[in-house]
C-alpha cells in the first residue's frame, strides 16, 4: 500500500491505497465522488475525464500514485455554491444528455474545449475536438449545440439562459 | 398549452442530478460489506471441460468463494429462459437447447461463463481467476450464419442440424403467382450485420440477501425490473416474488441490452447468500463486448415483383437469422414476429411471403437491439424498392408515393392491420427540407470537385406500442404486454406516479410529469415519477420497443381518469351537489352553473380528512391504479433521406444533408422526441458505415473493444434537420404511436441508397467503410471513364 495526497474539487484528500490504483478507482472508491464513470477500459470513451491542474485528462488511465500534491476537479466539484457552471446549464438548456452516464466526461471535456479554444466555436471545431469522448443516445446533435452556447456563455456574452421551465 | 404542458419542450426535470454528478447507477451502489464478483470466461468459442481445477485460487488472499455450475445445480437454481415459443412451418416447437448460467461440461462461445470467484476485492477475484486451471478439449466452431445449418458441428445436441426453428409468415401460393404473373422482379442479397449495442454505462449488479428477513434484493442495470424479478423467481428459482426485491436506479442507456436475465445478474443475487456478504459485479467494455447480447446479424435473399405500371405486387424472403449460442430472453420473437410482419413496409403490396430460419452458433447470444427485427424488415423493403425503381427508371420517390397505402385501416398480408397515416406527407415535406430539386446540381458540383454525391431514400414504418396481451400470447409469447401506473395524491395535492415503465435515457421523469400535471392543473413540480423498484411498484413490464409513451403513458392516463372521478365524488359532498353536476377543469372542481368550486389540493386534503363524507359510503383517500392493454400495435412511420459525398481518393463518406421527417402520432415533449431521432439516427449510421461485430473462423470476437469496433463519434454524424407530421393513434387515449427506435430503424437504408446512387452499383454491403467504400468506388470509376 502506498499514500497519496492531492486537492480535489478544492479539499485536501489523502489515501492509503494499492499502488496500482487508478484515479477514477480512487475517486470513486476512495472518495465515493461517482460522478466521473467508467465506460470502457480502452481510454476511448472519456465518461472518466476529470481535470488535473486545469487540463482534461482521463481518469481511467492515471495512476492515482503518479498525482501527488496535483489539484483534481471532477463533476461534482464544478458548479460553484450551488450555482451551475455554464456548460452545465447549457447541456440542460439544450437537451445535450439522456441516460446521463457519457454527461460528466462530456460536460469536463466540454469546459477544457473552451479552455483550449476560446468562446467562439464552431460545428467543427467542437465535432473534431470532442473524438475522444462517446455518447449512444443523443447523436451528439444536441451536444454540439449545448456546447457552442456553453462556450459563449463562458465567455460572458450569451442572453440569460432561458429559465428551465420545470 | 401551458409552458409545462403536453405538447411542450420542457426542460427535463432529471436533468439536475445528472449534470452534477449526482446520479446513481447501479455501479455507485455499494452496500456494507460489499464483496466483489469477476468471471472466469471461457476463452475458446468451443469446448467441453474436464475439469475445473480451484484449489489453489481458493488459497488466494481475499477470496471468499468460488463456485461453478455443479453448485446452481445444488442448489436448484435454474438455466436462464427464452420467454417466447415459435413453431416451425410444421407445428411443431423451436428446439432449445439449455442454458445454464454457469457453463455445466461445455462452453459454447468465448465469454461464455465457467465460474465465479468472490473475493473482498475485484483484484483479488482477478488475480484469483488466473490460478484457476481448467482443463478444456477445444471443439470446431461453428460461426457463420448461412452455412450453420450445414455444419458438422453441432451446437447444442436438442437442434442437430444447428437449426432452432424454421418458420414462415404470409401468403405463399399468392406471392408464388403473383412473381409468376410479374412483369419485372427486382432481387437482392442482404447482410444485415452483427451490432453490439454498446449503451455507454456497462451491466453491473449488486446482491444482497437479507438472513434475518430470508429476502433478497437485486440492484441491476434493467429496462425492466418486474420481469427481471419474474423470470428470476418464478423460472429460475432464486426466491418467491415476495422474497426478491429488483431495483434498477439509474440506468446509462439500454437499446435493448439490458431487457434480458443473464447469467452475471442472476449469479450475483445467488451468490450473495453463499458467502453471506453484498456482491458486487460490473462489467468491463471487454466482457460486455463478449456476452451483452448482439444484435442483428441476418442473411436474406429477397425479391420484389412489380407489375407493367410499377406497381408492387410481390415480395418474398428468405432469411437466415443467427441467434448465437444460447436462446436470450425475447430473441426468437426478433426475426419471426418483430420481423416478417413488417416486410409490407408503407406499401401496398397484396403478396407477402417470408420464410425464416434461425440458427446456433457459436457466438454470443443476439437478441433485441434498437428496433429488433424492423430495422431488418426495413432494410430489406427498402433496398428493394430503391433499386427497383432505378431498374424501372423511375424516381425512386415518385415509385414509393406511387405504391404507398392510401386509405386506413389497411390489412397488410403479414398479420399487421395499420390504422392511420399519411406517408405522401411525410415524403413531400422531407423533399422540401432536403431542397430534392437542387439535388441534381449538388451531384454536378461534386463532380466537378472530384466527388461523388449520392441521394437515399427510406420510408420505414415500425410497429410499436407492444403489444396487445391476447394478440401476443397467440403468437407464441409468454406475457402480456400491458402496463401499469398508479396515481397517489398526497393530502396536500402533490402527487407520486408509480409506472412500470423504467427510463435510462427517455425522460419520463418529466413526459409522464407533464402529462399528470396537465390533466390534474397542478405544477409539473409538485409531480414525482417512481419507478424501477419493485417494492414501490408491484408490477410492470418496462421499457422496450418504443412502448413507455403509447403504453405506459396510457395506463397513467387510465389511473389519472379513475383519480377525477374519485374527486368528483369527494367534491360532491363538500360542495353539496349532486356528483353528475361537478366538472372537473383547469385543477378545479365546479358545480356546473355556479360558481362554486374546489381546488384539487383542496379536494384532495378533503379526501383525506374525511370529515365531509360517510366512510361507509365513500371511501377516504385518493389514490387509484390503471392497468393498460393496448387494443393495437402503433403504427409510427416517416420518410428520411440521407445526402452524402464519396471522396474516391480515399473511399471517405461524409453525410452532407440528413432530413427525417416522422409521425408519431401525438407528441408530449417535442424536444424529447427530436432527441430520440438524433440518437436513433446516430445508431443507424453506426450501423451503415462504422459497426460491425467480426468473429474468426475459430469463433474469436476480433472486435471486441472500442478501439476495434468503431463507434459513431461526433466528427461521423452531421446535424440532422428533423421535421414532423401528425396523425394521431386511434387505439390509445393519447394518440401516440412511439418515437424510440425510428432513427435507427429508418437511417441504414438511406445511408446505403445514397451510396449506391453515389456509386452507380449496387456492390456494397454494410458497413461500408472507407476501405469498402474505396474499393466500390474504383469499380464506378473505371466504368465512367469507360463511358
Amino acid at each position: 500500500m502506498a499514500t497519496v495526497s492531492m486537492t480535489v474539487n478544492g479539499k485536501a484528500v489523502t489515501g492509503t491505497i494499492d499502488p496500482r490504483t487508478l484515479l477514477v478507482q480512487f475517486l470513486r472508491e476512495n472518495l465515493r465522488l461517482t460522478g466521473t464513470h467508467v465506460g470502457c477500459d480502452t481510454s476511448q470513451c472519456g465518461a472518466c475525464v476529470v481535470h488535473v491542474d486545469g487540463k482534461a485528462i482521463k481518469s481511467c488511465t492515471t495512476l492515482a500514485l503518479s498525482l501527488e500534491g496535483a489539484s483534481v476537479t471532477t463533476i461534482e466539484g464544478l458548479a460553484v455554491d450551488g450555482s451551475l457552471h455554464p456548460m452545465q446549464e447549457a447541456f440542460r438548456e439544450h437537451h445535450g444528455l439522456q441516460c446521463g452516464f457519457c454527461t460528466p466526461g462530456m460536460i469536463m471535456a466540454a469546459v477544457d474545449i473552451v479552455n483550449r479554444r476560446g468562446h467562439a466555436l464552431d460545428e467543427q471545431t467542437i465535432r473534431e475536438d470532442l473524438d475522444g469522448n462517446i455518447c449512444r443516445c443523443t447523436g451528439y446533435h444536441n451536444i454540439v449545440k449545448a456546447i457552442a452556447a456553453g462556450a459563449e456563455a463562458m465567455g460572458g456574452k450569451a442572453k440569460p439562459a432561458r429559465q428551465a421551465a420545470e | 398549452m401551458s409552458a409545462t404542458g403536453i405538447g411542450a419542450s420542457v426542460r427535463r426535470k432529471e436533468d439536475h442530478r445528472f449534470i452534477t454528478g449526482q446520479g446513481r447507477y447501479t455501479d455507485d451502489i455499494n452496500r456494507p460489506g460489499q464483496a466483489h464478483a469477476y468471471f472466469l470466461r471461457s476463452p475458446h468459442a468451443h469446448a467441453t471441460i474436464n475439469t475445473i481445477d480451484t484449489k489453489a485460487a481458493a488459497k488466494m488472499p481475499g477470496v471468499l468463494g468460488i463456485f461453478t455450475g455443479d453448485d446452481l445445480t445444488a442448489d436448484k437454481v435454474g438455466g436462464l429462459i427464452c420467454g417466447w415459443m415459435i413453431h416451425n412451418k410444421d407445428g411443431s416447437p423451436m428446439r432449445a437447447g439449455a442454458h445454464p448460467a454457469l457453463a455445466q461440461g461445455k462452453v459454447r462461445y468465448v465469454g461464455d461463463h465457467v465460474c465465479v470467484i468472490v473475493a473482498e476485492t475485484l483484484a483479488q477475484a482477478r488475480d484469483a481467476s488466473e490460478a484457476i486451471v481448467v482443463d478444456y478439449s477445444v471443439l470446431p466452431a461453428v460461426v457463420d450464419t448461412a452455412s450453420a445449418a450445414k455444419a458438422k458441428t453441432v451446437v447444442h445436441a436438442e437442434a442437430p442440424d444447428n437449426t432452432v426453428f424454421n418458420w414462415h409468415l404470409g401468403n405463399k401460393d399468392e406471392t408464388e403467382k403473383a412473381f409468376k404473373a410479374a412483369k419485372h422482379v427486382t432481387k437482392l442479397d442482404i447482410v444485415n450485420n452483427r451490432l453490439v449495442p454498446n449503451p455507454m454505462e456497462p451491466r453491473a449488479a449488486v446482491g444482497d440477501y437479507d438472513q434475518g428477513e430470508g429476502a433478497f434484493t437485486l440492484y441491476t442495470t434493467s429496462q425492466n425490473p418486474h420481469v427481471a424479478r419474474l423470470v428470476l423467481s418464478a423460472f429460475i428459482g432464486i426466491a418467491p416474488e415476495n422474497k426478491l426485491r429488483v431495483i434498477a436506479p439509474d440506468v446509462g442507456g439500454g437499446f435493448g441490452s439490458k431487457i434480458f436475465i443473464y447469467a452475471e445478474e442472476t449469479v450475483c443475487v445467488w451468490v450473495a447468500k453463499k458467502v453471506g456478504r453484498p456482491v458486487k459485479w460490473t462489467s468491463d467494455r471487454s466482457e460486455a463486448f463478449l456476452s451483452d447480447a448482439h444484435g442483428r446479424d441476418h442473411v436474406t435473399h429477397a425479391e420484389l415483383a412489380t407489375d407493367a405500371e410499377g406497381k408492387i405486387t410481390g415480395l418474398r424472403v428468405k432469411t437466415t437469422a443467427n441467434l448465437g449460442a444460447y436462446l436470450s430472453t425475447f430473441s426468437s420473437s426478433v426475426p419471426t414476429y418483430l420481423y416478417a410482419p413488417l416486410l409490407s413496409g408503407s406499401y401496398d403490396i397484396p403478396a407477402i411471403y417470408a420464410e425464416v430460419d434461425a440458427v446456433y452458433t457459436n457466438t454470443a447470444p443476439v437478441d433485441a437491439y434498437r428496433g429488433a427485427g424492423r430495422p431488418e424488415a426495413t432494410f430489406v423493403v427498402e433496398r428493394l424498392v430503391e433499386v427497383a425503381a432505378r431498374e424501372l427508371g423511375k424516381d425512386p420517390a415518385k415509385f414509393r408515393m406511387q405504391n404507398y397505402i392510401k386509405k386506413f385501416p389497411h390489412q397488410t398480408p403479414v398479420i399487421m392491420m395499420y390504422d392511420a397515416g399519411n406517408y405522401g406527407a411525410a415524403m413531400k415535406k422531407a423533399l422540401e427540407i432536403i431542397d430534392y430539386k437542387g439535388v441534381g446540381k449538388r451531384k454536378r458540383d461534386s463532380a466537378r470537385n472530384g466527388k461523388l454525391r449520392g441521394i437515399g431514400f427510406s420510408s420505414y414504418i415500425e410497429a410499436c406500442g407492444i403489444a396487445p396481451s391476447a394478440a401476443v400470447g397467440s403468437l407464441g409469447a409468454g406475457v402480456g404486454l400491458w402496463e401499469s401506473a398508479e396515481v397517489r395524491v398526497n393530502p396536500i395535492g402533490t402527487v407520486e406516479v408509480l409506472t412500470g415503465s423504467h427510463s435510462h435515457g427517455q425522460g419520463h421523469e418529466t413526459t409522464f410529469a407533464q402529462l399528470v400535471s396537465d390533466r390534474l392543473g397542478i405544477p409539473i413540480e409538485n409531480v414525482s415519477i417512481v419507478h424501477g423498484d419493485t417494492d414501490k411498484v408491484q408490477m410492470g413490464m418496462g421499457t422496450y420497443g418504443s412502448r413507455s409513451g403509447a403504453v405506459g403513458m396510457s395506463a397513467i392516463f387510465r389511473a389519472v381518469d379513475k383519480v377525477i372521478a374519485k374527486g368528483k365524488k369527494v367534491a360532491a359532498y363538500v360542495l353539496e351537489a349532486d356528483e353528475a353536476d361537478i366538472d372537473f377543469a383547469d385543477g378545479h372542481f365546479k358545480v356546473k352553473g355556479t360558481d362554486k368550486a374546489l381546488d384539487f389540493g383542496s379536494c384532495a386534503l378533503q379526501a383525506y380528512v374525511a370529515h365531509k363524507f360517510n366512510g361507509q359510503d365513500l371511501e377516504p383517500g385518493l389514490k387509484e391504479g390503471a392497468f393498460y392493454d393496448p387494443t393495437n400495435f402503433t403504427f409510427p412511420a416517416g420518410v428520411h433521406i440521407c445526402e452524402l459525398e464519396i471522396d474516391p481518393a480515399t473511399g471517405v463518406t461524409h453525410i452532407e444533408r440528413w432530413a427525417a421527417v416522422d409521425d408519431f402520432g401525438n407528441v408530449i415533449n417535442p424536444m424529447i422526441v427530436e432527441g430520440q431521432v438524433h440518437g436513433g439516427i446516430a445508431q443507424g449510421v453506426g450501423q451503415a458505415l462504422l459497426e460491425g461485430a467480426k468473429y474468426n473462423s475459430d469463433g474469436q470476437l476480433v472486435t471486441a473493444s472500442f478501439m476495434d469496433y468503431c463507434m459513431p463519434r461526433a466528427g461521423d454524424l452531421p446535424s440532422f434537420d428533423v421535421g414532423m407530421t401528425v396523425t394521431p393513434c386511434p387505439s390509445n387515449p393519447l394518440g401516440i404511436k412511439g418515437c424510440g427506435e425510428a432513427g435507427a430503424i429508418a437511417a441504414p437504408p438511406a445511408v446505403i441508397n445514397a451510396i449506391t446512387d453515389a456509386l452507380g452499383h449496387e456492390d456494397i454491403a454494410m458497413p461500408a467503410t472507407p476501405q469498402a467504400v474505396w474499393r466500390a468506388a474504383q469499380k464506378s470509376l473505371k466504368r465512367m471513364a469507360a463511358e
